[in-house]
């Protein structure tokens, strides 16, 4: 566990230099919430909470779940995003080992459906232009402390590249018009682009240590890309380019980091794939087609569901048993 | 000679075999008192034919086999039959019935023992002399040998593979026989392949004994035998299992719910075809097989060659003793050997290792967590399982996923427990639930044996009823006929 | 929502649950499933003791009353609470520990014939429902341990009460295999 959490840094450091401070306020909170929520979980349900408490996987879920909210979010969204996440997405299905959907995504969709606009809020990347880290940081502790009023936001916030891309698209402009926009940069979301690579480097490291394997993160990516590419090439002009889907959003996180969570995955080496596969072809659907900038949340929880059909249909051949 | 890898699956494991191979293989000297087990392993006692009072000689048979499945057995020493006793045994119940012998260090052997021209016999008499030789498996298995002999021949088996490999760390036993007793490893070859009809022969051996491996090839090449030829196999465990070292060694898979003569196929162990050449040069009943005695709490660890019957404790103490306290004795290897309760246990020929092993040699217990599915057992399962899947469904108790993942197809190698990073005990846990589902499937083949026979039952009773009524019918209208109506 | 969509929409949605439930009625009459497959599939999870415990003459009579829904899962005492629970599961009903009126479920017994007292009457014969007994009249009965069942109906019939239950020798008492 302490290896995902060394793999995460790139994307933290990246994340703080770009979006401001804001990331370390979210840190600690969901930190220190799902360690709360976990041991009132273990001692509600009669287990002995140091030993797990000690292996620290819930931290996983709270960096992922903070890696994934926006950095202005004040601190009460944050403790009920953690909470529902540890305690609903985790231990009401029976703990460790037990959840049939990714905590941390679980977490964020309540959050982003209930509260669709303070998640949709990220600040505009420093680099570009309206970013600026000073006073981004005052705001952000301020934001977190009280929430903010909406005059406030327009000074600070900017559309992402995904949400930009939608509008973009809804508006009927073409793409060479769309990527000019200054939340577009040259192979990515502007900013975002540096979180993916950030959180790609973070996960070579977990593939070349063992910690992941890599179908799941080949698969999600090739879901990904491959109807990218194909529709970039019948109409450049209405489907975004596969680089940029690769680079954006919470790509590489959610390849490498979320999807690979094994509790919640499928468990055969061919489900893997399958199951990469398809969180690849369903954000890309979503992203495209969907109602939402960022579909990767909903894409990992719509395959959770399916996981346990897909291992029932891939289990391997056994020795001595005839060729599948 | 080709190298060939195993299977993908499987482990690399730290060997500790050279702590014994070190030494020169030698003689242990013959016990004071023999316990020779009328079940030498295979799980059927043998039943005994002296009484106490008696005096045996070496050789002597003290135990007949009167159902396939059990070995004969005969005294490793002479003197007189002290008790035919239940005593302590490494074997599955943790005890059995005994033939004590007090040794009266004479030595004397059984007067019709004499070399035996066996290719000049025929195969069934070939076949009945090793019957009647007491030899069993000799890797771990003891399963009577002359029995898997014959199965082999009225199964039509072309293709005979001894099984070299010995893949479990600190067992070295088969590695000093094949170094000290090649020709007899090759001619045991031979022998059973008249015995059993085999056209071919392959000898199995892991590439980590490179030494085994020359003398082995001199022996087959002196031997000049066309048939036998030799094969070096990658070192993995568990190599050494007979699917998987058949599956490596001829490409073919024996199908899950058959044996491996049905596939054309018949493993020994190396060890068995020299006990078998042994036999055949003298005429005498098995009495001795090689054991590796090691560990780190064996002051000299070592190959021994010993009699059937030498309690534990003095192949212990030839060895130097006791360095330490083990932590563990283990009858057998560090993967899927028995503990042992008590260093009184006899040797028997299902006994290849004892291990005095220290915490120093024991992986220490890690606190147990809840499964992850992090897939690390399937990768290293060489039955091609799913663990992971297994493990819920012995959590569960559910009998019917059990089945669906291949429980039955597990061979309890241990390399699932040896990978998991939640320190689950896996195989303990598969163990157990193989045991219920063999007495589940019993209990259901004779629930439908039942139903045939009362279907069978009430067949009969409604014929019979039906063969009532026409003679009654019969005779009334006999009796109408002659009454006149 | 107007005052005026209120009535059709009410009406609809009753309309839609009348004929769903006219259905789902009709299906569950005209298209029951089939009965004799359902009660083999019933004597298949059923201990052959054919023992008549149940109340039924054996096994597959019990397995069809079942299917028919005359009797309950909670029947079968050898069977024990095991069999109970994978009846209530084969048929989606709420699982019942065995019924003690019925019976106890005991240790697996087998019948002994004590051959020394036995005076080859023959009347334990015809009682057996697997014909497990061997013998003749005037020659000596035997009862077949592999294939004893352990239902005790050839107890009462003996003039002699020379039959007795016992637990199974080791010869036959399950025993786990070795694996190959």
């Amino acid at each position: 566990m302490l290896q995902v959490l060394v793999g995460l840094i790139p994307v933290a450091v990246v994340q703080v230099a770009l979006y401001g401070p804001g990331l370390l306020l979210q840190l600690a909170t969901a930190g220190a919430t799902a360690l709360l929520c976990e041991g009132v979980a273990l001692r509600a349900r009669g287990r002995n909470a140091a030993p797990e408490l000690r292996d620290a996987s819930v931290l996983v879920t709270a960096a992922l779940l903070a890696l994934a909210l926006p950095p202005l979010l004040p601190w009460w969204l944050t403790v009920l995003g953690t909470a529902v996440a540890v305690l609903l997405g985790k231990h009401l299905y029976g703990g460790l080992g037990q959840n049939p959907f990714n905590p941390a995504m679980v977490g964020y969709a309540v959050l982003l459906v209930s509260f669709p606009l303070e998640m949709t809020r990220w600040p505009v990347p420093l680099g570009t232009p309206g970013g600026d880290w000073p006073g981004l940081a005052g705001f952000a502790w301020h934001s977190f402390l009280h929430g903010s009023a909406a005059a406030q936001w327009d000074a600070y916030t900017g559309a992402t590249a995904l949400d930009s891309l939608r509008n973009g698209l809804a508006q009927r402009y073409t793409m060479q018009e769309i990527f000019a926009e200054p939340a577009f940069a040259s192979f990515g979301g502007a900013g975002s682009q540096w979180v993916n690579l950030a959180a790609l480097a973070g996960g070579l490291y977990l593939l070349a240590r063992g910690i992941v394997r890599w179908r799941i993160p080949v698969a999600v990516l090739a879901g990904l890309a491959l109807p990218a590419w194909i529709m970039h090439v019948v109409d450049p002009g209405a489907y975004a380019p596969a680089t940029f889907q690769l680079f954006s959003g919470a790509t590489m996180l959610g390849a490498f980091f979320i999807a690979t969570d094994p509790v919640s995955a499928a468990t055969s080496d061919r489900g893997r794939l399958v199951y990469g596969a398809g969180i690849g072809v369903i954000t890309w659907t979503i992203r495209t087609f969907g109602g939402y900038p960022d579909g990767l949340a909903f894409a990992v929880l719509l395959m959770n569901l399916a996981a346990p059909l897909i291992d029932r249909y891939t289990v391997p051949r056994i020795h001595g048993h005839p060729g599948r | 000679m080709l190298a060939r890898r195993t299977f993908p699956a499987g482990l690399r494991l730290p060997s500790h075999k050279g702590v014994a191979s070190r030494q020169p293989l030698r003689l242990a000297a013959p016990p004071a008192l023999a316990v020779v087990a009328l079940d030498q392993g295979s799980g059927t006692e043998a039943r005994p034919v002296v009484r106490p009072g008696e005096r045996v000689r070496v050789g002597t048979c003290v135990g007949r086999a009167l159902e396939p499945s059990a070995t004969a057995v005969h005294a490793p020493t002479a003197g007189i039959v002290r008790a035919v006793e239940v005593r302590a045994t490494a074997a599955g119940a943790g005890s059995g019935l005994c033939v004590v012998i007090e040794n009266d260090d004479s030595d004397e052997p059984e007067r019709e023992c004499a070399p035996i021209a066996w290719q000049s016999l025929a195969p069934g008499d070939l076949l009945d002399a090793v019957r009647n030789a007491g030899i069993a498996g000799l890797g771990g298995g003891a399963f009577p040998a002359g029995e898997k002999l014959a199965t082999a021949r009225s199964r039509a088996v072309g293709h005979l593979v001894l099984n070299g490999a010995e893949c479990e760390p600190w067992i070295c036993c088969d590695d000093a026989l094949m170094r000290a007793r090649a020709a007899d490893v090759v001619q045991g070859a031979q022998v059973m392949l008249h015995a059993c009809g085999a056209s071919r022969c392959t000898i199995a051996v892991e590439d980590d004994k490179p030494e085994a491996i020359a003398a082995v090839r001199a022996a087959i090449a002196a031997a000049g035998d066309g048939r036998i030829e030799f094969l070096a196999l990658g070192t993995a465990y568990p190599a050494g299992a007979e699917r998987q070292l058949l599956s490596a060694a001829t490409g073919i898979e024996v199908p899950h719910d058959a044996l491996p003569p049905a596939a054309g196929l018949l493993c020994q162990n190396v060890h068995t075809a020299a006990a078998v050449a042994a036999f055949v040069r003298t005429g005498a009943p098995l009495a001795t097989r090689i054991v590796t005695v090691t560990g780190s709490g064996v002051r000299q660890p070592a190959n021994l060659e010993a009699r059937i019957g030498t309690p534990v404790a003095e192949l212990i103490h030839a060895c130097g003793g006791y360095l330490s306290n083990p932590q563990r004795l283990i009858a057998g290897g560090i993967m899927t050997g028995r503990a042992l309760a008590t260093d009184e246990v006899p040797l028997t020929q299902a006994v290849n290792c004892i291990l005095a092993a220290t915490s120093h040699d024991l992986a220490r217990p890690g606190q147990e967590f809840p499964c992850i599915r992090c897939g690390d057992c399937a990768d290293v399962c060489p039955a091609g399982l799913l663990p992971q899947q297994l493990h819920r469904g012995v959590a569960t108790g559910n009998a019917a996923l059990l089945e669906r993942y291949g429980l039955e197809d597990c061979i309890e190698c241990g390399c699932c427990d040896y990978v998991c990073p939640s320190a689950i005990p896996l195989t303990a846990g598969f163990r157990a639930a193989r045991a219920e589902a063999r007495m589940r499937h019993d209990a259901q083949r004779r629930a439908n044996e039942a139903r045939e026979r009362h279907a069978r039952h009430e067949r009969r009773l409604k014929a019979a009823a039906e063969e009532q009524r026409l003679a009654f019918e019969a005779a009334r209208r006999r009796a109408r006929g002659e009454g006149g109506e | 929502m107007s005052a005026g969509a209120i009535v059709p929409a009410i009406a609809m949605a009753a309309a839609l649950a009348l004929l769903l439930g006219a259905a789902l009625g009709w299906a569950a009459t005209r298209l029951r499933p089939d009965t004799d497959s359902l009660a083999a599939r019933i004597d298949a999870l059923l201990p052959q003791t054919q023992c008549g415990q149940c109340r039924y003459p054996g096994c597959r009579p019990y397995a069809d009353a079942i299917a028919r829904g005359e009797a309950e899962t909670d029947q079968c005492p050898p069977g024990g609470d095991a069999t109970a629970r994978a009846l209530a599961n084969l048929l989606g009903r709420e699982p019942r520990p065995v019924n003690p009126e019925f019976g106890v479920a005991a240790a697996a017994m087998i019948a002994m014939v004590d051959e020394s007292r036995c005076i080859g009457c023959a009347l334990c014969l015809p009682a057996c429902p697997v014909d497990a007994i061997v013998g003749a009249p005037r020659f000596m009965h035997s009862v077949i341990e592999a294939q004893c069942t352990g239902c005790g109906l050839c107890v009462p019939p003996c003039p002699v009460d020379c039959i007795a239950m016992a637990p199974p020798s080791s010869a036959v008492a399950p025993r786990g295999r070795r694996a190959a």
